[in-house]
């Protein structure tokens, strides 16, 4: 009998190709995701060696960070030229590469297109247990799903296409469980966030992170992806999450899917991959999920976390000296002052989208809360930008999109967007935004952008109230 | 890439924690289908301040940079390893590092360096006014004050270093093993190809 394991020993087990003496072990990739921003090096450096992309049909190119969001098609159905020549370089260079190499690739304009990190789940392209990477950190996203995903170097995505391995050291393991059942208001994202202020952002590093207990059990694909997404902003390179029925229910007929009895067959694989009773983990954190609130981040790390009934706090209340300088450094470019009441934070922008929060189930989310009421006067932008083209298709048969249009939110079209600002679409400098993205880091959303991390229905709350608002206030 | 052994000069002492990939190049500057040029953007919001560390003449082309607790942090771009190398940083010293960085670093022959905060401490007061000195081979930093700091690497990493060894030729030795792979994953799990029915 072999000893118990983790669902994270269980899949790197089954990719070893190789074990080095020193530990190293030679990983096999299932899947390999990739973009226009971190690939072209990537396909460059392949061209001045000679070499090939040694399995092209388990890789996927999607561009995603530096579309527009504006209409990519002109009344007449031409393609409409890209403003920034940068983007547009790049965007080409992606749609070259892809060719030139054998590799799949959605184009800008395809109905499929969207971020890599909806798009992957999306099309049953992520599957459980399988190895998935990509040149962008939140590839922890499809451990959602429970794949070992994790964000990759450019070096690295060159060394996945030429070889479909990455050499790596195995990580520890860390399981943080979320008991009971979370109140009304509060989400997917208020758990990680929530999740985050707790271990802090270096907590997970060296570690996968797999998410269990009844409140991770209980959330829907859209708010597992939600949940493993940020695992990097705890430091933790992956996520994971157990595949169970909501898995094989949300993957069964998606079109890169295991289809008749290769789907029974790779079923009967996914419910052997959970956590055995008895395996051990590195490190253990265990939270009550009646102590989570809705959440809002104040500073420039996602660990900057409090309540949205809390207040600013003050720098000198941090025990350790170096996070009372990283405080007092935050609230100056913050512009807040120790003892501010979050919900006395005035809003001018308002995004919703980013791969953490723009699936079908975000958008309804954040329109619940829109609808039958208008953007507040001080918002001066707002926009919704859906996750694929797939995403917003459902959402505009649901009439979604009318509720944020009606209600003077901007409906976009799918991408990274503000999330990132490396497309047009960004704030202000010395602005706020209420933001369902991932990262409040300085100049994130553009120089001197503020940012403050929430949820879908949170970002819809700031944008009808015109500053941070606790959502349950707004709930029927 | 570069190999890399000893390094001498001085030392920036940033010195702050969470340094993320955002502060250490911002995306506008992830625009580009090269790896060149990328220290015009490094650490762009802090150079913003004409005081700024970086740009005082006696940390020009310094080739050391010390940090607080989990540098380079957030995102995977490589971009980071590029600007710092691009700068002339070929060492880092900092408590702790994000896993996707300190690997893109090796990659880039940037040796991330991890000691812990008392010895950072100490090497922060040293890089105020001399030299700081790495030395791969016998995993030690020491100053011209008789300090000496040991510190742990990853032997595998050490031998990328030192030897400025391309990974992919590495990998490429291992071709039998990772077809062998290949065929038993498809004699065991067929599933695991995405379905033809696909786009």
């Amino acid at each position: 009998m072999t000893r118990p394991r983790t669902l994270y020993e269980k899949i790197w087990d089954a990719h070893v190709v190789e074990r080095r003496p020193d530990g190293t072990c030679l990983i096999f990739i299932d899947r390999h995701l990739v973009h226009e921003v971190t690939s072209p090096q990537a396909f460059a450096g392949l061209r001045a060696s000679g070499r090939t992309v040694r399995r092209p049909d388990l890789t996927l190119a999607v561009p995603d960070h530096n579309v527009p969001t504006t209409a990519r098609l002109d009344a007449a159905g031409n393609k409409l030229p890209i403003a920034d020549p940068e983007s547009a370089a790049q965007l080409a260079a992606l749609e070259k590469n892809a060719p030139d190499f054998g590799i799949r690739y959605i184009d800008a304009v395809a109905p499929e297109q969207g971020i890599v990190h909806v798009v992957g789940p999306e099309q049953g392209f992520s599957l459980p247990g399988t190895t998935i990477v990509c040149g962008d950190s939140h590839t922890a996203c499809h451990g959602g799903i429970g794949a070992l995903a994790f964000g990759i170097g450019t070096s690295e995505v060159e060394h996945v296409l030429a070889t479909q391995t990455l050499l790596l050291q195995p990580a520890k393991t860390m399981e943080v469980r979320v008991e009971g059942e979370v109140g009304p208001g509060v989400s997917a994202k208020d758990i990680i966030l929530h999740i985050t202020g707790t271990i802090g952002a270096a907590g997970g590093t060296g570690h996968v992170i797999e998410y269990t207990g009844s409140a991770i059990r209980a959330l829907s694909i859209e708010g597992r992806l939600t949940v493993s997404n940020m695992a990097i902003e705890g430091g933790a390179r992956a996520g994971l999450i157990a595949p169970d029925e909501v898995t094989f229910e949300y993957l069964k007929g998606r079109p890169y899917a295991p289809k008749g009895a290769d789907w029974d067959a790779a079923v009967e694989y996914w419910k052997s991959l959970a956590t055995d009773p008895g395996a051990t983990y590195d490190k253990v954190v265990v939270i009550d999920a009646a102590d989570i609130a809705p959440s809002v981040t104040w500073g420039t790390s996602p660990e900057d976390v409090v309540p949205i009934t809390g207040s600013v706090p003050d720098p000198a209340s941090f025990a350790d000296p170096s996070k009372q300088a990283a405080a007092a450094k935050s609230l100056a470019y913050m512009g807040l002052e120790p003892g501010t009441r979050m919900q006395d934070v005035p809003i001018e922008n308002i995004f919703i989208g980013s791969c953490t929060n723009s699936r079908i189930e975000d958008m309804r989310a954040a329109a619940a809360v829109i609808k039958g009421r208008k953007k507040a006067p001080g918002v001066k932008w707002a926009i919704v930008v859906p996750g694929s083209g797939l995403v917003k298709r459902q959402a505009e048969a649901e009439g979604l999109d009318r509720i944020f249009i009606d209600a003077g939110l901007e409906w976009r079209e799918p991408g990274c967007s503000a999330c990132l600002a490396m497309n047009p679409d960004k704030v202000p400098a010395g602005e706020r935004c209420a933001s369902t993205s991932n990262r409040n880091f300085v100049g994130r959303q553009g120089p001197g952008a503020r940012t403050h991390l929430v949820s879908p229905a949170m970002a819809a709350a700031a944008a009808v109230t015109g500053h941070l608002t606790d959502v349950r206030e707004l709930m029927g | 890439m570069t190999p890399l052994e000893k390094v001498e000069g001085r030392a920036i002492p940033l010195g702050l924690k969470n340094v993320d990939t955002d502060v250490i190049i911002p995306a506008h500057w992830l625009k580009t289908t090269t790896r060149e040029g990328m220290g015009r953007g490094a650490f762009e919001s802090l150079r913003a301040d004409p005081d700024n560390l970086f740009d005082r003449p006696q940390y020009k082309d310094a080739p050391i940079l010390i940090a607080g607790d989990n540098f380079g942090c957030g995102s995977s771009r490589e971009h980071a390893a590029w600007a710092l190398g691009d700068l002339g940083i070929r060492v880092v010293i900092a408590p702790s590092y994000s896993d996707i960085f300190s690997g893109n670093a090796v990659k880039n022959g940037i040796l991330p360096v991890v000691l812990p905060q008392a010895a950072i401490d100490r090497l922060m007061e040293v890089a105020e006014t001399d030299p700081v000195h790495v030395d791969l081979d016998t995993q030690t930093v020491t100053t011209p004050f008789q300090d000496r700091f040991a510190f742990e690497i990853d032997p595998f990493r050490k031998m990328c270093l030192l030897e400025g060894l391309d990974e992919i030729s590495l990998t490429e030795k291992s071709d039998a093993a990772i077809g062998a792979y290949e065929q038993k994953l498809d004699a065991e799990r067929p599933w695991m190809r995405p379905a033809a029915a696909g786009l």
